[in-house]
Parts: C-alpha cells; structure tokens; sequence
C-alpha cells in the first residue's frame, strides 16, 4: 500500500482529480467575483438574489448552460466544431502541473517549468482558431484572426520580460525562481519587466481593454459567437482558468511567490501567501477590465510592436550587462 | 412490489425532481440578448444599469450573440423590415427560450397601428411566441423588473404553455 501512495501515478491521478477540482470551483468563484466587481465598480450591486451575496449565482447559470440545447450550425465543421471547446480548456489544466503553490506543493517541479507553461498558453491560440474556423461564420472567423494576431504580438515581448528574471536566476524552474526571491521580490529589481509582464498577461487571455477578438461591439461574439451551452461554458471556464494561470506566474515571477513581503513570513503558510497574492493580481486584472475602454486594432498592434518589443528588449539587454558587471 | 399503470399519454420515465431543479436554474440565469429596437430598448438599457440593476436576479448578463441567450426581449415598434431579422434571431436561439414584449408597440402596435398602415408589424405575438407582456409607453425599469419577476415565477411553475412551438424547429420561409 505504501508504495501506491508514493508511486508516480498515483501522485498524476490525485494531482489531475485536485487541479479539476479546483479550476472549476476557482472559476465558479472568479465569475461571480467579476459580477460583483463590475456590480460595484458601475454603483450596482450585482448579484444578490440567489443565495447568501449571490454566491450561488454561478452555480445556478452553469445548471442552465448545461440544460441548453447544443446548436451545430449546418454549415460548420462537423468534427472540429464539437472538439474546439475542449482543446481551449486542455493547455489550461496542463498550467497547474508546475505552478509553485508551496514549498512542497508542486506536482512536478520541472527544471523547464516556464517554457512550458507558455509553450501550452501558445496551444489555446490554435483552439480559438480552430473554433472560429469550424463556426464558418464570418464574425467568428474574425475574431480567431483577431486573436491569432494578437497573441503572436504579445508573446514576443511577455517572453522578453520572462526572460530577464531567468537570466537573473539561471534557471526554467519555477521553485528556483521563487527561492530567488526569499529577500526581495523580482518586481521591485525588475519593474520594467514586471508591467510589461502584466500587460501583455492581460493581452494573452483576451480580456479588456485587449478584447477584441469578442468585441461586442464589431464582431457579435467574436469567436465562440456560434457557440451554445456548456460548448460556450467551456470557454468561458478556459477563460478565467487562464487568468488565474497568468496571475499565478505573475506571482511566482515577480512577486514572491510563496514568500512572505522581505522574508517576513509571520507564520502565515506559503500556499495563504501565494493564493492571496493571485487573486490580488486577479482583481487588478478585473479592476482594469471595467475601467478602461477596449483598444483599436492597430493602437493595439502599435503598442506591442512599437513600443513593448523595444522596450522589453532594452530591459533584457540592460539586464544582461549588469549582470556582467556585478 | 407494487405495480403501478402508467396512464396513457404520460410519460413512462419522469425526471421531475430534476426538471424542477433545472426550471429553477433557468428561472433565475435569463440571459437576455443584447437587442433594442427603439425607445423601449433605452428604458431597458436603464434597467440594467445602476439604478434598477437587472444583475441582482442573475439577468444582468446582456448575451451578444444570440445562441448564448436565453431571452428575447422584444423592445420597440417592429417595422415589416425588421420582422424577419427578429424571427431569424429567434430561430438562432438554442431551446428552451423565452420571450418578453416590451411597450405597447411590441404588444399591439401602440400609436402605430390605424387603418391603412402599411409600415409595422401589430404585435410581436404575429412572429414569435411571447411569454410575458409589458405595457407602458415606454414601461418604466420597475415595469421590466416586474416582468422578470413573472416570467420567473411562470418558469418555476413549470408551465409550458409553448411547448410545441418552442421545442419544434421550423424551417424559415424564405422573402416572407
């Protein structure tokens, strides 16, 4: 029995059963939090009626969304329409398998843990391309492009600014990275790096003000417009898994991760500390969704190619050269 | 064991416990659609926004796309040009799905309808089936809440009054 518990797949199957778990729970959460937020930041109230502070809100439209018809437009792609749901929400979970929650919480510490964290976010591109192209509708195909060449924009410099805190760690593996930073967190070395981080973090996960490939307000729905269900539910839980992902790696990049501020850890657990600091990144995230109006396409294709490639390449290279010196 | 007959024209299986649970979910998760027709549509607009929020019963979430809603709220004068489109955006949405008419032109026409007119369609109950309706010119937010209110009620008491005609899928006559 001994040797089941500590066997590899043991550990794979209970890490897969608590990361389901928890990215469903996490996003029936974040939804409700961004209802109420918007609620608030408008001087509405938001949900309120179902359940104590609306908390059961989520619940109740998830039931709904599953009880809806599934509709498959006659002309779609029979195949790939079914399946683009699901490739969205699989390079999600796969996020969790190196996220740093604790010292001794990390399903597989891999020695190249960031690069493939961001190799699999490059994957839901090609599910949202393959969802707006399987829709074979004009408005959804505009909005996989969009989003297609959005994200080869943001990549470029969001890796950039990743890679600078790499070069000052020497090392892909996030519990390295973390250990960096048991004095002084990353974002207070590295601020450049850090908002740079940030705002393409947000471009990434396709929420305001870089939402166009779902602007309402040109494209109906934007890629999942042809959508129903839980087919749209399931986008719409890749969605918020993915920013509770980015902020994770925001936290374990910049912030400290499961640090305590100036390696003051007032007997608080690391796993309170990084779970606080996530979803502080989150309420930004949502903070500035519901603040700012949605960008242009080509002030958005200026401020990435213009301005934060350069930028971030600066950041690197100044990096590198102190790094040399000191 | 009891053997029970099974009376006919009911159903053999019954899900009710589920059914009631479902009715409730739907009951207070109605998506409305993000869909104005004329000045109805700005009373609607101020239901959802901070004075009245529409949110606090789950039915502040306006759907751009019509397969992702639930509800249709028809909101202003229908012009014949204009039929069409709604009938289609009804078709476009998944089952099951409900329908409100908001204003007195989207119940009988309003200050529109007299002998001889020629422009708008008398009534959105002509094109698609309506569940509840608003009167007012245009009805004020507390009016639209209300009706929200009752279309609620009306789902939790299961009542499937269009229950035909809103599970059938017709095709669409085409230059109607």
């Amino acid at each position: 029995m001994g040797s089941l518990v500590t066997s590899e797949w043991f550990r794979l199957v209970l890490g897969l059963v608590i990361v389901l778990a928890f990215s469903q729970l996490n996003a029936l959460f974040l939804v409700w939090l961004e209802r109420k937020v918007a609620g608030h930041i408008q001087l509405r109230i938001g949900p309120k009626e179902v359940g104590p502070f609306g908390l059961l809100q989520t619940i109740v439209d998830g039931l709904k969304l599953v009880g809806k018809e599934l509709i498959t437009p006659r002309s779609a792609d029979s195949r790939l329409f079914p399946i683009a749901p699901v490739l969205v929400f699989m390079p999600v979970l796969v996020g969790f398998l190196v996220l740093p929650f604790a010292p001794n919480l990390i399903i597989r510490d891999m020695n190249v843990g960031v690069l493939l964290i961001f190799a699999f976010s490059a994957f839901t591109v090609l599910a949202i391309l393959a969802g707006g192209w399987a829709s074979n509708n004009k408005y959804a195909l505009l909005g996989a492009i969009r989003s297609v060449a959005q994200n080869v924009a943001y990549e470029i410099p969001l890796l950039l600014a990743v890679l600078s805190v790499v070069l000052m760690v020497n090392s892909f593996q996030f519990s390295e990275i973390v250990k960096g930073q048991e004095r002084v967190w990353f974002f207070l070395i590295q601020p450049v790096a850090a908002l740079i981080y940030l705002i393409c973090a947000t471009a990434e996960t396709n929420r305001a003000p870089f939402d166009i490939p779902e602007a309402e307000s040109e494209l109906v729905a934007g890629f999942h417009t042809e959508f129903s269900g839980m087919r749209f539910g399931l986008f719409f839980l890749a969605e918020y898994t993915n920013m509770f992902i980015v902020s994770a790696v925001a936290t374990s990049l910049f912030f400290g991760g499961w640090h305590g501020p100036f390696g003051l850890d007032l007997g608080v657990p690391g796993i309170v500390w990084f779970l606080a600091k996530t979803y502080v990144l989150i309420f930004v995230i949502m903070w500035v969704r519901w603040t700012f109006p949605r960008l242009r396409f080509d002030q958005l294709m200026n401020l990435s190619w213009k301005f934060m490639i350069p930028l971030s390449l600066a950041n690197l290279v100044v990096t590198a050269i102190v790094l040399k010196l000191v | 064991m009891a053997t029970s007959k099974v009376a006919p024209g009911e159903p053999v299986i019954k899900f009710a416990l589920l059914d009631d649970v479902l009715n409730l979910a739907r009951a207070n998760s109605l998506w409305p659609m993000t869909f104005g027709l004329a000045c109805c549509a700005i009373e609607m607009m101020a239901a959802g926004a901070s004075r009245f929020d529409l949110d606090r019963f789950g039915a502040g979430v306006f759907r751009p796309s019509p397969r992702q809603s639930d509800l249709m709220i028809v909101a202003g004068t229908i012009s014949r040009k204009m039929a069409p489109a709604i009938q289609m955006l009804w078709d476009q949405m998944p089952n099951p799905k409900w329908c409100i008419a908001m204003g007195n032109c989207a119940i009988s026409g309003g200050p529109f309808e007299y002998d001889g007119q020629y422009a708008i369609v008398p009534g959105a109950d002509l094109i698609v089936p309506v569940d509840i309706y608003v009167p007012g010119c245009p009805p004020r937010p507390e009016g639209l809440i209300q009706g929200f209110l009752a279309l609620e009620d009306k789902i939790t008491k299961g009542e499937n009054r269009n229950l035909l005609r809103r599970f059938r899928r017709t095709g669409r006559k085409s230059g109607s």
